[in-house]
């Protein structure tokens, strides 16, 4: 990554989150899954988005898609930008434009992603059918190209397969390449190795880097995998129950976490114990987001936790000018002694 | 742990073998067999974790599973010696009454207990089942018994009487490790027990199954497929490709000095917490092949680096490499393993 591309140099965000919530109104309360979330992506970085289950990482990407289900789901407040300009205004059928041609996305479970009646190559082709207005003897020529560029053996004769017949990792390089089909500036894979094994997770993170490369396209990497991140982000933002406590860039975040949420998660990795060493484990579990904690949310978890994050809800500060390291606790000093 | 103990393990399983008939037609007829597993030997020390690893399709859980005869055998012999002192008794040889006698000492706890908790009976009751139907407790006992057994695994007793959706996929699985422990196994297989919990609440659990072997010391056979986990917990390993374990050793030497090809190159695809360490993984391209037509030779051949003409014509022989360490490689030097 050049160093344009960093939050210091003078390019613009791709797609900047702006203080968004988006809420669910269940029969069992409002669910405030994701909160006041601010974030940026630069063009042609990966920003990895990490949190545990119910952090509200998948819901802020799904409120980028316009891919919340509503109701119950609502965008309540805040604002999405892409290329400076925002997202929220824009009518269903003009997001359409945007969708899939723009803004990609690939999800953890490929076979529930694709559809099952369909071959592989009708599924590739309705993309660049639609956006690009492609014959349909042109989309197949383009479908059988990008399954030869995700690394697919013998894409003249897979192009005619259904996904059954796929393992989980071709399935997923399926999805890479309807994803890629329309050249996004824009990829958002939600959890694209969880489901695969470390083999096959190895080689997809590979061929996500090689097309990124390829076409300076950004990257929002979701993943509940710090190692994942490790190996393909450069910025990464830490979430926890609906909001961002920690950004920083991959070195910087690995090398000196802050918030104590994120040391925590540091201190539960089997990867970076000793052997026979106890892990150290943060206690309890993640709130529901019906009924998150007053002031800081990670507080009932927090061994550090005072009256004052019981009663004020801690900014996003950056540590130093520039924001290149942002952080959400009172007590930042008691923490780095964690 | 003393010498005694040391020359009679609790387990030892010999030429493990499970094929799968592969049918076809109106008639069903035999047209093929899935050697899911393909005569495989581990011993399993007293409380000791030994992990079995290896790629999806590997047959992992199929080993663990044919191993407590939750799956009918093909071939094979597993020696389960209850205490060291005992004789060994071959599991598969076992009349089925018999073999139900010996159910208690040897559990299992699977990936997602959501799936294997009745959702229609509460927890409480889930516990005291196995309690029960192995006329270990009665009456007022039985409660007693599953409160203490909710309390060793860290949640309230009194969430008995609640069922298995109100609980988080980590009070879960503290669920069915209660569960596994009512009957004080010898042995539990956890079957990719933490693969699907988050790293926090992974952490809470693999503290819990590490105490509960200091304290108990039961055996664990792990299997997984999350080597920075397997790592941590382990104190043997065997790396499985298509149904036959391809190396074996200490956590130690299979971590540090892996021999076999495969062992290398899974060790490099594991992502580490470092940006720092973003390394130079060594290539492993393609997929598992199909167990239904394992490339001929050397099953791994078809994704090796190394490969030469005699790794596709013959299977290597399994040998030692010192301290325990077996590979199976064509290109490792070490003693013929007699028996193995």
């Amino acid at each position: 990554m050049s160093d344009s591309q960093s939050p210091e140099g003078a390019a613009k965000p791709l797609l900047e989150l702006r203080d968004l919530a988006t809420w669910f109104h269940t029969d069992e309360g409002t669910a405030k899954a994701v909160d006041g979330v601010s974030y940026k992506i630069y063009p042609g970085e990966t920003l990895g988005l990490v949190g545990e289950s119910g952090s509200g990482k998948s819901v802020s990407a799904l409120s980028v898609m316009r891919l919340v289900p509503s109701p119950p789901g609502f965008v309540e407040r805040g604002d999405i930008l892409f290329r400076g300009e925002s997202l929220l205004p824009i009518s269903d059928e003009d997001f359409r434009r945007i969708r899939g041609n723009e803004v990609a996305m690939i999800f953890q479970e490929p076979m529930t992603a694709l559809n099952p009646v369909y071959t592989v190559g009708n599924q590739i082709s309705e993309a660049v059918m639609l956006h690009r207005g492609l014959s349909k003897k042109a989309a197949r020529e383009h479908a059988i190209e990008m399954l030869r560029r995700v690394g697919i053996p013998s894409p003249e004769t897979r192009v005619d397969t259904y996904p059954h017949e796929m393992s989980g990792g071709m399935r997923q390089r399926v999805m890479i390449a309807i994803a890629m089909s329309c050249d996004p500036a824009l990829l958002i894979a939600d959890e694209p190795t969880t489901a695969l094994d470390v083999t096959i997770q190895a080689q997809i993170l590979d061929l996500i880097r090689e097309l990124q490369e390829d076409s300076g396209m950004s990257v929002l990497l979701i993943t509940h995998d710090l190692a994942v991140v490790a190996e393909a982000a450069h910025h990464v933002a830490v979430m926890y129950a609906g909001k961002v406590v920690e950004y920083a860039s991959v070195e910087e975040l690995f090398e000196k976490p802050r918030h104590p949420y994120t040391i925590g998660l540091f201190q539960s990795l089997p990867d970076l114990a000793k052997q026979g060493e106890r892990l150290t484990a943060i206690p309890g579990m993640v709130p529901s987001a019906t009924n998150f904690p007053s002031g800081c949310r990670f507080r009932t978890r927090c061994s550090i936790a005072t009256d004052l994050c019981a009663g004020t809800e801690p900014p996003l500060v950056s540590l130093e000018p520039g924001g290149a390291h942002t952080v959400a606790c009172h007590h930042l000093e008691e923490a780095s002694k964690l | 742990m003393s010498d005694s103990q040391r020359s009679a393990p609790l387990l030892e399983v010999r030429g493990l073998k499970k094929h799968f008939p592969v049918r076809k037609g109106l008639l069903s007829r035999v047209v093929g067999q899935v050697k899911a597993v393909d005569g495989l030997d581990f011993t399993l020390e007293r409380g000791q974790t030994l992990s079995l690893v290896g790629e999806s399709g590997c047959g992992k859980t199929t080993a663990g599973r044919t191993m407590l005869r939750l799956l009918e055998p093909t071939a094979g012999q597993v020696l389960y010696r209850a205490d060291p002192t005992s004789e060994a008794l071959d599991l598969f040889n076992l009349p089925k009454k018999e073999m139900r006698a010996l159910r208690p000492d040897l559990q299992i706890i699977f990936q997602d207990p959501y799936a294997s908790l009745n959702p229609r009976i509460t927890v409480g009751n889930a516990i005291a089942e196995p309690l029960l139907v192995h006329k270990i407790a009665t009456g007022s006992e039985v409660e007693d018994r599953v409160a203490a057994l909710l309390k060793r695994v860290g949640l309230r007793p009194d969430v008995a009487n609640r069922f298995p959706h109100e609980f988080s996929g980590g009070q879960r699985q503290r669920v069915g490790i209660a569960r596994a422990l009512a009957l004080s196994p010898k042995l539990i297989v956890c079957d990719e027990a933490v693969s699907a919990l988050d790293v926090s609440i992974q952490a809470q659990v693999i503290n819990l199954l590490k105490d509960l072997q200091d304290e108990l010391g039961i055996s664990y056979l792990f299997i997984a497929h999350d080597l920075s986990v397997v790592k941590y917990i382990s104190d043997a390993l065997a790396v499985m490709y298509l149904g036959r374990i391809v190396e074996s050793g200490s956590a130690d030497q299979i971590f540090n000095d892996p021999q076999h090809p495969y062992t290398r190159a899974l060790l490099s695809a594991i992502p580490h917490a470092d940006p720092k360490k973003r390394k130079k993984r060594i290539p492993l391209t393609g997929e598992i092949p199909s167990p239904i037509h394992p490339p001929s030779g050397c099953h791994f051949h078809t994704r090796c680096s190394l490969v030469e003409d005699r790794c596709r014509r013959d299977w290597p022989e399994t040998v030692a490499l010192g301290g325990g360490h077996q590979a199976a490689c064509h290109l490792v030097q070490g003693a013929s393993v007699t028996g193995a």
